[in-house]
C-alpha cells in the first residue's frame, strides 16, 4: 500500500510539475503577445525620429557584421569542400557553385545569420534593455513624459527587422565567394562553370526572394523576443542574465521551427 | 556632430552593401558566365539535344573552349540549332570538325565535345559545323539494342 | 484655487499580491510647500510616487494631481501632467550612454523643439543651478552618487516643473551632500515656487527643510502635520516618538514580543 501511495505521489508530482511549466509558458507567451500588440501600435510613430533607427542600426547591424562575414566565409569555405567531395563522385563537380549558392540563399544564409544574430545582438539588446529597466532608466522616461516603448524599444525593433536581411544577404555572398575559392582557385572546377550554373538554376523570385522573405520572419521574431525579454527581465542582475539567456535559446528555437515551416510553404509541394 | 556623421556614414555603406548584395545574388549572375568569354560563335544542327542547356560546356579534348549561348529549334528542318561561342584562343579548329554532344559521367551534366577534323581551313565566327552527333538517348540505345538481339534470333 | 491642494488621494488601497500597501488613505498635499513622506522601510513611500506619478493605479480610490484623476486619465492628459512633474529616482537613473549634458537636453529634446544654441543654453543654465556645469560632458559612470544625483534633478528640473518628487534622495550620500541636497532642494522651491514631496526616512535632515509632513506606517497615515506639531504630538503616539528619535523597537510591544518569541524558537531557546 505505502509504495503504490509513494509511487501515486511521485506522479502527481511530476503531473504537477509539468502542468506548472506548462501554465508558465503559457502565461510567458501571452505577455509576449500583448506586449507585441503594444509594441505594434508605437512601430509606425518610432518614424517620426529615423535618427534613433540609424543609431541602432550601427550597434545592431554594423557591428554585427564581422562575425556574419566571417561566418559566411567558412561556411562557404566548407560547403565547397564538402559539395566538391559529393559532386565529384557523380562527376557533376560543375554544379558546385549552384550547390553552394542555393544551400546559402535558401537555407544557410537566413538561418545561420539568425543564429549569430541571436547570439551576437538580440543578447546585447536583451541586456541593454533589461539594464535600463533596473537602473529605473525606462521608469524615469515613462515619468518624463516619454514612452519607453516607443523610444528604445521600437528603434531596437526596427533595426533587427532591417538588419536581418541585409546581413543575410552579405553572408551568402561571401559564402558563394569562400565555394568559389575553395572549388575553382584550389581544387580546379571550370570558373565559368561555377559561377554559369549559379545563373542557370538560381531563380530569382523562387529563391532569392523567399530568402529574403525568411530573413525578414526571422529579424521580426529574434527582434521581438530580444526586446521583450529586455523590457519583461526581472530588475535584478540574475534577472537579467536568464533573460539574455532565454533570448538566445528561444530566438534559437523560434527560428530553427519557423525555418521549418517557411520551407514547407515555399519549396514543400 | 561629426561623430554623428560618421556614424551615419557607416550605417548608409552597411545598408548600400547589404542591398548590392542582395541585388547581386537576385540579378547580376547570368552576366558573369557571358562576359567572362570573349569569343567568336559557332552554330551546329543537331537532332536531338537531350539535356544540353544554354552554358552548357563546349570541350576539345576534354577541356572546356567555350559555352553554348543559345538553343532554338529550325522551322525547315525541325531540327536543333545551337549557338555556342568559343575562346578566342582556339580560332584554329578544322572546318571539318565534328560536334558532338556527350554526358559527364552516367548521370552529369550533357556538353558538346569537338572532335577536330584534317582540313587545313579554320571555323570562323558564324560558320556552322556540319558534322554533328545528337545526344545518346539511353532509352533508344536500350530499344535498339533489344530489337538488333530479336532480329538475329 | 490656491488653497486647493495639488495633489490629493481620496480612500487611496494599492496592493502588491496579497501584501497590502496602501488602505484607504486620505492624504492631501499643498501646493507650494515641501511635503516630507516618511516612515520605516517597506511602507510604500516610493509606491506613493508611483501612484502620484501614475506609473501604477491604485486598487481602489482616486489620486489627483492638480485636478485631474491620473488613474482614469487618458494618455495625452497623462502625459501633459509628467510634462509638468520632475521626479528625482533614488539612484539618479542616469541615461548611461549619454553625457551629463545630454541627459539633462533629454527631456527638452523630446518635449521642446528647441534650436541647437538656446537647448545648450538652458542645459548649462539647468547644470549651473545644481552646481554640476563643470562635469558636463563626464558620462555618469564617471561620477559619484552624489554628482550624478544632482545632474538627475538638473534634468528633472530640465522642462520648469510644477511639481519635483524626491525619492530618497539622501540615501547613501556622505553628510556634505546632504547639505548640499538639503539646501537645492529648500531654495528651488522657494525660487521656482514649486510643490516638491520628499520620500526619506532620514528624519533630522527632512523635518529641516519639511513645511509638512506624513508620517506612514502598516498601510496607514499614522500622523501629519508642520515639523512643530509632529513634535509636539510625540507623547501622544508611541510609534512617533520611536521613528522620530531613532529608538529601538518598544520592549514591551506585541510585535516585539511576537518576533521575539519567534525568533527564539527558531534558535530553540526560551525567551
Amino acid at each position: 500500500m505505502g509504495v503504490i501511495n509513494g509511487l501515486i505521489k511521485r506522479l502527481s508530482d511530476v503531473l504537477a510539475a509539468l502542468g506548472r511549466a506548462m501554465l508558465t509558458a503559457a502565461a510567458h507567451t501571452g505577455a509576449l503577445a500583448g506586449f507585441a500588440l503594444r509594441l505594434a501600435w508605437r512601430l509606425l510613430p518610432a518614424w517620426t525620429r529615423p535618427r534613433l533607427i540609424v543609431q541602432e542600426l550601427f550597434v545592431i547591424g554594423v557591428l554585427s557584421l564581422i562575425i556574419i562575414l566571417i561566418s559566411g566565409a567558412f561556411v562557404g569555405l566548407v560547403l565547397g569542400l564538402q559539395g566538391y567531395n559529393i559532386l565529384s563522385k557523380f562527376n557533376a563537380t560543375e554544379s558546385l557553385g549552384v550547390m553552394v549558392a542555393l544551400s546559402l540563399v535558401r537555407e544557410l544564409g537566413p538561418v545561420v545569420t539568425a543564429l549569430l544574430f541571436a547570439g551576437r545582438a538580440g543578447s546585447a539588446i536583451t541586456a541593454e534593455i533589461a539594464l535600463m529597466k533596473t537602473t529605473e532608466q525606462l521608469s524615469a522616461m515613462e515619468m518624463m513624459g516619454v514612452d519607453p516603448l516607443r523610444r528604445v524599444v521600437a528603434p531596437r525593433f526596427w533595426a533587427a527587422l532591417f538588419s536581418m536581411p541585409l546581413l543575410a544577404g552579405l553572408f551568402s555572398l561571401v559564402g558563394i565567394l569562400g565555394g568559389y575559392v575553395i572549388g575553382v582557385l584550389v581544387l580546379g572546377v571550370d570558373t565559368a562553370s561555377y559561377w554559369g550554373q549559379i545563373g542557370e538554376q538560381m531563380q530569382p523570385v523562387a529563391d532569392v526572394f523567399n530568402g529574403i522573405v525568411k530573413s525578414l520572419v526571422f529579424g521580426a521574431v529574434v527582434g521581438l523576443i530580444a526586446v521583450f525579454e529586455g523590457y519583461a527581465a526581472e530588475p535584478t542582475s540574475a534577472g537579467i542574465s536568464r533573460a539574455t539567456t532565454r533570448t538566445v535559446v528561444l530566438s534559437s528555437l523560434a527560428v530553427l521551427g519557423l525555418d521549418f515551416m517557411l520551407t514547407a510553404l515555399m519549396f514543400g509541394a | 556632430m561629426n561623430a554623428q556623421r560618421g556614424l551615419d556614414i557607416v550605417v548608409g555603406a552597411f545598408v548600400l552593401a547589404g542591398i548590392v548584395a542582395l541585388l547581386t545574388l537576385t540579378f547580376k549572375w547570368s552576366d558573369f558566365s557571358a562576359s567572362s568569354i570573349h569569343g567568336y560563335t559557332l552554330t551546329a544542327d543537331f537532332d536531338n539535344i537531350g539535356g544540353l542547356t544554354n552554358r552548357s560546356a563546349v570541350k576539345l579534348a576534354g577541356v572546356t573552349i567555350g559555352r553554348v549561348t543559345g538553343i532554338r529549334v529550325d522551322p525547315a528542318t525541325f531540327e536543333a540549332v545551337v549557338t555556342m561561342q568559343i575562346d578566342n584562343k582556339y580560332n584554329n579548329l578544322p572546318k571539318d570538325s565534328f560536334a558532338n554532344i556527350y554526358t559527364a559521367g552516367l548521370l552529369g551534366a550533357q556538353y558538346i565535345e569537338i572532335s577536330p577534323g584534317g582540313d587545313t581551313a579554320v571555323l570562323k565566327n558564324g560558320d556552322r559545323i556540319t558534322m554533328t552527333q545528337s545526344a545518346i538517348i539511353l532509352e533508344k540505345v536500350i530499344s535498339k539494342f533489344l530489337f538488333n538481339k530479336a532480329a538475329d534470333k | 484655487m490656491s488653497v486647493e491642494p495639488y495633489i490629493r488621494f481620496e480612500q487611496v488601497s494599492f496592493a502588491r499580491g496579497r501584501q497590502r500597501i496602501f488602505d484607504r488613505v486620505n492624504l492631501d498635499i499643498p501646493r507650494g510647500k515641501i511635503t516630507a513622506v516618511m516612515g520605516p522601510s517597506g511602507t510604500g513611500k516610493t509606491t506613493l510616487l508611483r501612484l502620484i506619478g501614475g506609473q501604477i493605479k491604485p486598487t481602489r480610490g482616486k489620486v489627483w494631481v492638480n485636478g485631474l484623476d491620473v488613474a482614469r486619465a487618458r494618455a495625452g492628459e497623462l502625459l501633459a501632467m509628467r510634462r509638468r512633474l520632475g521626479f528625482l529616482f533614488q539612484n539618479g537613473a542616469l541615461f548611461t550612454d549619454l553625457t551629463a549634458a545630454e541627459n539633462v537636453a533629454f527631456p527638452l529634446r523630446e518635449h521642446a523643439r528647441l534650436p541647437e544654441p538656446l537647448l545648450d543654453r538652458v542645459v548649462a543654465l539647468k547644470l549651473n543651478a545644481v552646481g554640476m556645469l563643470d562635469a558636463a560632458e563626464s558620462m555618469p559612470s564617471a561620477l559619484s552618487g552624489g554628482m550624478a544625483r544632482r545632474v538627475a534633478l538638473a534634468r528633472a528640473l530640465a522642462l520648469d516643473p510644477e511639481l519635483m518628487l524626491y525619492d530618497e534622495p539622501f540615501t547613501g550620500q556622505d553628510p556634505i551632500n546632504v547639505g548640499i541636497l538639503l539646501r537645492l532642494i529648500a531654495s528651488l522651491n522657494r525660487a521656482l515656487n514649486l510643490t516638491s514631496v520628499l520620500v526619506s526616512h532620514d528624519v533630522a535632515e527632512t523635518l529641516s527643510i519639511a513645511d509638512q509632513v506624513i508620517i506612514l506606517d502598516q498601510a496607514q497615515i499614522v500622523a501629519a502635520g508642520t515639523p512643530d506639531e509632529l513634535r509636539a504630538r510625540m507623547g501622544d503616539i508611541p510609534f512617533l516618538q520611536r521613528f522620530l528619535q531613532g529608538a529601538p523597537p518598544d520592549e514591551d510591544s506585541d510585535r516585539a514580543l511576537a518576533a521575539r518569541t519567534l525568533l527564539a524558537k527558531k534558535l530553540r531557546v526560551s525567551v
